[in-house]
C-alpha cells in the first residue's frame, strides 16, 4: 500500500536497528540504569507493541508509556456522569467506539447499552450531529473526547449546529490538552524520564512550538514522531543522538504531517469553542490545572453538562490499581498487583486494560513474550 | 403433435406489500406466504403434506461413514451487502461448517423470524437467493419454518440454517489434531467479508469495492481433502477471523502457532480500511475462508489443489505449528518483530486517534 508500506520497510528498519544499536553500545559505557524514553501518545504505545519494537531494541532502552491516552486517563466519575446521561430516556447517547468499554463505578456504556439506553457509535462528531437532525424528537449528546487531535472536529461541529440552528444536540466536553499535563509530569522529584517521543496527531493541530519549555527548561529531548515502526526507530534514534551530543532540543521527525506553526485554522476553531477549566481530573494523575477544556458561554445552549446538570460525581480509582505509577513510568504494566489476575481486559479495573492503546492492555495482548516475573518492577 | 394440456393451478392469492402478523397466525395467510415465497422459491412440494423431511439410509451411508449435523442463526445487518445477503450467506455459511468437519453436505433447513412489515419484495429476493446458491452448491433447502414477530421484536430478518452432512470414509479432522511441524494454509485474501459489512452499514462514508467473499466451499474443501487427505484440521474463519480460529486450535491442539505477517494476504482496500479504523484485519469475519492445518509433507499439493480451484486462487501458507509456548499465536512481523494475537473480548471497537 503506498504511503504506508516505505514505512514499514524491513531494510530500512534494519538499517535504523543497527544505528541505534551502534549508538547505545557508545551511550551505555559508565551508565548505571537504561535510558527511559517516554512515548506520551497511546497511538504510539499501539504501534510499539503491534510492530513488537520493543523485542528488536537493545536492552538498554526503555520505553515508558505515557499519559496520552485520552480513553485511559478519563476518571470514573466522568464515565458515571456520561452513563447518567445515556439513561435518560430522552437522550441518545453517540460514542467513538472505543470509550464503550470503559468502565464507569456501576457501569461502562456498552452496559447501559444492554441495559436499555440508547448508546450509538459514531466514527465522526458529524455523525452525531446527522443523528440530531435525523431525531428531532430526541435530545443528541456526542462524547467530546480526546486530546488536541479530536478537539478541532467537535469544536467545528459545535460551530456547524449553531450555523444550522439545531438545538436538540450537545457535547459532553471531556477533551483535554497534553501540555500542563506533561509540565506537571517533568515537575514530579524523581522523575527517571531521558527523552520523550512527542504526539503526532496533536502536533498536527498544535505544531511543535508549545513543547519548547521541555527543552528549555527541563533540558530534555523531544522528538515530535508519525505512528508507522520506521518513524518510531527514526525519533528514537534522533532523541539517542540529541543525547550523545548532549543536547535538548524539540525536533520533528514527522514534518510530513506536521507543520511546526501547527494547523491555525483547526487552531481557530478552538479558541472559538473551548475556554480551559480551571482543573480537569485525571485518572490515576488526580486533578492538572488548566488540562482539560469545556465550551465557552456562547456555546451554552451545546453543553451537556449545562443541558442536563451532571452532577460531576468524583470517584476514586479501585485502591488495588495502579494506574498512576503506570501512567508516569513507575511502574511497569505487570508489576502492578492485580495486572492479569483482578484487571484484564474482560474486566478491567483500571482504565489501562480498556483501550488497545492502554499500556497494560498492550502488554497483555501485545507482550507477554518475555516472561513477566524474569524481568521485575521498573 | 397435441399441444401440452394446460395444468390447473388454484389461483395465485395477492399478497400484501409487506409481512403483518396475520402471516405467522397458522392461518391460510402463512399457508400463502409459505407457499408463495419459499415453497416455490425453493421447488419444494406446495401445501406440505408433512413437517419433515425423510431421507433413504441406504443412500446417505454409501457417501461415507459418519454422519454430520450442524446448525447457524444468520442475523447480519444490512441484510444485502455488496457480495452477497443473509440468504446467500446462510446457506453458504451451513453448508461450510459441514464441509470443514469433512462432510459432504446433503441437505439443509431453514428457519426464518421475520419482523412485521419487511416488505415482501425483500423477502422474496433472500428467498431467491437461498434458492440459487443452493442450487448451485447442489444442496437442497428440504424443511423449514417461518415465524413472524411483532416490530422490534426482531431486527427484520433472522434465518437459522440446520445442515446434515456425510463424512467421508477415512477422513479424521478435528481442532485437536494440530501436531508441531504442520503448516497452516488459507485459501485467500482475509478479511473481505468484515470490512464490506462494516462498509456496508454505511456510517463510514468511506467509498471502496470490497465486496464479501460469501461462498460455499464444500466444492473446494473436498479437492483439499483428494489432494491432502491427512489434512489435520479445517475452519471457515468466521465471526473473529483467522485469529480467532488460531487461538482455539492452539488452545485444543496443545501447540503454539507461528505467523508470518509477510506472507499473510490481505487485499490493500481491506488493509487501507483497517489502518483508516484501527481495526486488524486478522480479526475480520470472513465467510469464504478456511484456516487448513496439513502436514508438511502435504504442504505442496494442498496449495497446489486450493490455487487449482476458483474459490482458492489466492492460497497461501501463512505459518506453522510449533511446540513453544503452547496456547500461543505469535505473529512475526514484517521486519523480524514478533506480537501476540491474542483472542478478542468483544468486537474490535474502532480507535479514536
Amino acid at each position: 500500500m503506498r504511503y504506508v508500506d516505505e514505512f514499514r520497510d524491513p531494510a530500512l528498519a534494519r538499517g535504523l536497528i543497527r544505528e541505534i544499536e551502534t549508538l547505545a553500545a557508545r551511550l551505555e559505557r559508565g551508565r548505571d540504569r537504561p535510558f527511559s524514553i517516554m512515548e506520551v501518545c497511546g497511538g504510539h504505545t499501539h504501534a510499539i507493541f503491534r510492530y513488537g519494537l520493543e523485542g528488536l531494541l537493545p536492552d538498554i532502552i526503555e520505553f515508558v508509556h505515557g499519559p496520552g491516552c485520552p480513553v485511559c486517563v478519563l476518571p470514573m466519575g466522568r464515565v458515571d456522569d456520561c452513563v447518567a446521561i445515556a439513561e435518560r430516556p430522552e437522550v441518545i447517547f453517540a460514542t467513538f467506539g472505543d470509550a464503550m468499554r470503559v468502565p464507569g463505578s456501576r457501569k461502562s456504556l456498552l452496559a447501559a447499552k444492554a441495559d436499555g439506553a440508547d448508546v450509538r457509535m459514531v466514527y465522526s462528531p458529524l455523525d452525531a450531529l446527522a443523528l440530531a437532525r435525523r431525531n428531532l424528537e430526541r435530545e443528541v449528546v456526542f462524547f467530546g473526547l480526546g486530546f488536541e487531535t479530536t478537539m478541532p472536529s467537535t469544536a467545528l461541529t459545535v460551530l456547524r449546529a449553531a450555523r444550522e440552528g439545531i438545538t436538540n444536540f450537545s457535547i459532553f466536553c471531556n477533551h483535554i490538552t497534553i501540555i500542563p499535563t506533561l509540565r506537571a509530569l517533568l515537575e514530579m522529584p524523581d522523575l527517571g524520564i531521558d527523552g520523550f517521543i512527542g504526539p503526532g496527531h496533536v502536533s498536527m493541530v498544535i505544531g511543535t512550538e508549545p513543547y519548547r519549555f521541555i527543552a528549555e527548561e527541563f533540558a530534555k529531548p523531544m522528538v515530535v514522531a508519525g505512528f508507522e515502526p520506521i518513524d518510531l526507530l527514526q525519533s528514537l534514534l534522533m532523541v539517542l543522538r540529541q543525547l550523545e551530543e548532549g543536547r535538548a532540543a524539540i525536533e520533528n521527525q514527522y514534518a510530513r504531517v506536521v507543520p511546526d506553526a501547527g494547523n491555525p485554522r483547526a487552531m481557530g476553531a478552538v479558541e472559538e469553542v473551548y475556554e480551559l477549566r480551571p482543573t480537569f481530573e485525571w485518572r490515576g494523575l488526580g486533578s492538572i490545572a488548566h488540562s482539560g477544556v469545556r465550551l465557552r458561554e456562547a456555546y451554552a445552549g451545546f453543553d451537556a453538562e449545562r443541558r442536563f446538570a451532571v452532577k460531576e460525581v468524583q470517584v476514586a480509582d479501585p485502591a488495588a490499581c495502579r494506574c498512576g505509577e503506570v501512567l508516569t513510568g513507575q511502574m511497569k504494566p505487570w508489576a502492578c498487583p492485580v495486572f492479569g489476575t483482578g484487571c484484564t481486559p474482560d474486566m478491567p479495573l483500571g482504565a489501562l486494560m480498556v483501550s488497545s492503546e492502554g499500556a497494560c492492555a498492550a502488554y497483555y495482548q501485545y507482550g507477554g513474550l518475555r516472561p513477566p516475573q524474569l524481568e521485575g518492577a521498573a | 403433435m397435441n399441444p401440452p394440456i394446460p395444468v390447473l393451478t388454484a389461483p395465485r392469492r395477492n399478497l400484501p406489500k409487506a409481512v403483518t402478523l396475520a402471516h405467522g397466525g397458522g392461518g391460510s395467510a402463512m399457508r400463502d406466504l409459505i407457499d408463495e415465497v419459499f415453497i416455490e422459491t425453493f421447488k419444494g412440494t406446495k401445501g406440505a403434506p408433512e413437517d419433515q423431511a425423510r431421507f433413504d439410509l441406504a443412500a446417505l451411508m454409501a457417501q461415507g461413514d459418519r454422519l454430520a449435523f450442524t446448525t447457524d442463526g444468520f442475523v447480519v445487518d444490512p441484510l444485502f451487502f455488496p457480495g452477497g445477503d443473509i440468504g446467500k450467506l446462510a446457506v453458504c455459511g451451513t453448508i461450510n461448517d459441514l464441509a470443514v468437519g469433512g462432510a459432504r453436505p446433503v441437505a439443509l433447513s431453514c428457519a426464518v423470524i421475520i419482523e412485521e412489515g419487511l416488505a415482501l419484495d425483500t423477502l422474496r429476493a433472500v428467498a431467491r437467493s437461498m434458492a440459487e446458491t443452493a442450487g448451485a452448491a447442489g444442496v437442497p433447502i428440504v424443511t423449514g419454518d417461518t415465524k413472524v414477530v411483532a416490530r422490534g421484536a426482531c431486527d427484520k430478518l433472522f434465518i437459522t440454517t440446520t445442515g446434515i452432512g456425510v463424512v467421508r470414509t477415512g477422513v479424521e479432522v478435528g481442532i485437536a489434531r494440530a501436531r508441531p511441524g504442520d503448516v497452516v494454509l488459507v485459501n485467500g485474501q482475509l478479511g473481505d467479508h468484515g470490512a464490506a459489512i462494516l462498509n456496508a452499514r454505511g456510517d463510514l462514508a468511506l467509498e471502496s469495492d470490497i465486496a464479501s467473499d460469501c461462498a460455499a466451499l464444500h466444492g473446494l474443501i473436498d479437492r483439499l481433502i483428494d489432494a491432502a487427505p491427512g489434512v489435520r484440521m479445517m475452519r471457515d474463519a468466521t465471526r473473529g477471523g483467522v485469529a480467532a480460529v488460531l487461538n482455539e486450535l492452539a488452545a485444543a491442539s496443545g501447540v503454539g502457532v507461528r505467523l508470518r505477517e509477510s506472507d499473510t494476504p490481505i487485499r490493500a482496500d481491506v488493509q487501507g480500511f483497517c489502518e483508516i479504523l484501527g481495526l486488524d484485519p486478522l480479526y475480520l469475519a470472513n465467510e469464504g475462508k478456511i484456516v487448513a492445518v496439513v502436514p508438511p509433507e502435504q504442504e505442496g499439493a494442498a496449495l497446489q489443489a486450493l490455487r487449482a480451484h476458483p474459490l482458492g486462487g489466492g492460497a497461501a501458507a501463512i505459518g506453522r505449528i510449533t511446540d513453544t509456548r503452547p496456547g500461543r499465536v505469535v505473529m512475526e512481523t514484517r521486519f523480524g518483530g514478533e506480537r501476540i494475537v491474542d483472542m478478542l473480548v468483544g468486537d474490535q471497537l474502532p480507535r479514536i486517534c
